[in-house]
């Protein structure tokens, strides 16, 4: 005779519907639960938001039910969640019940806090200053984008992490291309406004993609720490009391962990992510508790290929763990992401702990081409979508394409010394 | 790579000047790494931000950033970029001799 246990996975977004699909597939359901939680049934294709100021998708062809996407003999919960009492092994949700739990995953992502900085969440707020980080944001933003007459567009990155590190730029890529097709490219001033002190993280991406930023004519401003929005003057202030002024501000807020993390004795850190050991998934807060995606506190981009290539490391993990052996899976860091370059071009970046983003082609010699621009990584984009619903949501494995970085194909040469 | 003596002891720093090897610094070496990033003297809240930088680096193998440092530090935002006008991290980094507080990509 044994207990039937129950693994509960908060949020059912990218990480947490691949999870429980693979779990599913892999645990009997006659001895183990799964139980999905999340505040909506409403999941959205993030990578999409970024083409909705353009009119380059809607808000309906990027939004799905979350309950669609799960297999038979999971159960989805839709409601808020309170808390986690760590102690006891349970989760208090906000419709009153309380869920008894033997393995809980966190993948309830990041959130946006435009309250932490000064000014942001003030009358200027969806006035001058939007964000296309959520859906409601994004079709303001292409509202006010269809009746922008000219003037300074300033991009903002308020301090990282934030989802998806490249958005902004592709961003910035895709403003220059719209208003060239618009034809009042000549009337409008781009500008990127970053707290790193490049384009990007790492030198050789900096490089390339500063380079871009140069010959599309957007002007960039880094190690910029925004403390002000100023709405009524248009103008961002910084903690070391540098001024940018706006016409119109597209701002990336500040992130954090879900609020209910921090109602939550002993599971977050100071930003409300959950301290996890980078390699195994499991959490440092208690021995039953893993975490995934934008929630984990690891130093992996908050992007959606990361829960994918995390999925199958946490599924043999958890399997271990319930069949009480040490947990030797391990994730490498493994990220890809597309950018968006405008022209129906786009670059691919793949990189990990270890290796920075790199030239070369992925998955091998003969893949797609990496750092480079091409109408074949635009192209990959965009089939993304129909790869995210049917393959990656589902928890397939696609061949070709493993957990781990493949370092083939790549230029290790092209690392600075 | 490069070098460079403070109080009196050789230490290998990368391109940036950060130290590749935390272990090797010293408190005594501080101040003079302050002084060459025109940080005269070190207060006690320097103190404060730069042992609390170097304790978050030993324990969890990455240092805050800015914004975390903010909630954890005891020290608010603004007086950090009043102690360290150049970049609080960076250069709290630098003086705790521990590697640059990059974040994640």
């Amino acid at each position: 005779m044994f207990m039937v246990k129950r693994i509960v996975i908060l949020g059912g977004g990218t990480g947490g519907t691949l999870v429980a699909n693979r779990l599913r597939r892999s645990l009997d359901r006659e001895t183990v639960e799964i139980v999905v939680v999340d505040q909506d049934n409403s999941h959205v294709y993030q990578p999409g938001l970024l083409f909705i100021p353009f009119a380059m998708t809607t808000a309906d062809a990027i939004t799905r039910p979350r309950e669609r996407q799960f297999h038979p003999g999971i159960r989805f919960h839709r409601a808020s969640i309170e808390r986690v009492d760590v102690e006891h092994d349970q989760v208090i949700l906000g419709d009153g019940v309380t869920l008894d739990y033997d393995i809980l995953i966190v993948a309830t992502g990041a959130i946006l806090l435009p309250e932490e900085t000064e000014g942001l969440a003030g009358p200027v707020w969806m006035d001058r200053a939007f964000t296309f980080y959520d859906l409601e944001g994004a079709v303001a933003l292409h509202q006010r984008l269809e009746s922008f007459p000219g003037g300074r567009l300033v991009v903002n990155v308020v301090d990282t992490p934030i989802k998806c590190p490249v958005a902004p730029l592709e961003f910035c890529f895709l403003a220059d291309w719209y208003f060239q097709q618009r034809g009042i490219r000549d009337k409008v001033d781009l500008v990127y406004v970053t707290p790193l002190d490049g384009a990007f993280t790492k030198p050789v991406a900096s490089r390339t993609l500063g380079n871009l930023l140069e010959q599309k004519g957007i002007q960039l401003v880094t190690d910029y720490n925004t403390a002000t929005v100023d709405g009524s003057e248009g103008r961002l202030i910084s903690f070391d009391d540098r001024e940018v002024s706006f016409d119109l501000a597209v701002m990336i807020p500040a992130h954090g962990g879900a609020a209910y993390v921090g109602a939550s004795p002993g599971l977050g850190d100071a930003l409300g992510y959950i301290e996890t050991d980078k390699y195994t998934l499991q959490s440092k807060v208690k021995d039953n508790i893993f975490a995934l995606g934008d929630a984990a506190g690891i130093p992996a981009s908050k992007a959606g290929s990361v829960p994918h290539f995390e999925g199958d490391v946490l599924v043999t993990n958890i399997m271990r763990f319930l069949a009480g052996q040490t947990l030797d899976a391990r994730f490498d860091g493994h990220t890809n992401c597309f950018i968006e370059s405008g022209f129906h071009k786009a670059l691919l970046i793949d990189f990990n702990y270890d290796t920075e983003p790199l030239t070369g082609h992925y998955p091998t010699d003969v893949g797609l081409p990496l750092l480079k621009e091409s109408h074949l990584n635009h192209l990959g984009k965009l089939m993304f979508q129909t790869f995210y619903w049917h393959s990656l949501l589902p928890g397939h494995d696609v061949p070709g394409v493993g957990s781990a970085m493949p370092l083939r194909g790549k230029h290790l040469e092209a690392t600075p010394h | 790579m490069t070098t460079a003596t403070y109080a009196g002891t050789h230490v290998i720093l990368n391109d940036e000047g950060f130290f590749t090897n935390p272990a090797e610094w010293t408190e005594a070496m501080a101040p003079e790494i302050a002084r060459a990033l025109g940080i005269s003297e070190l207060t006690d809240r320097h103190w404060q931000v730069i042992r609390f930088m170097r304790n978050e680096y030993l324990t969890k193998g990455t240092a805050p950033s800015v914004r975390a440092l903010g909630k954890t530090s005891g020290v608010s935002i603004k007086e950090l970029y009043q102690l360290f006008p150049k970049g609080p991290a960076k250069t709290a980094a630098m003086i705790a001799g521990i590697p640059k507080p990059i974040g994640c990509i």
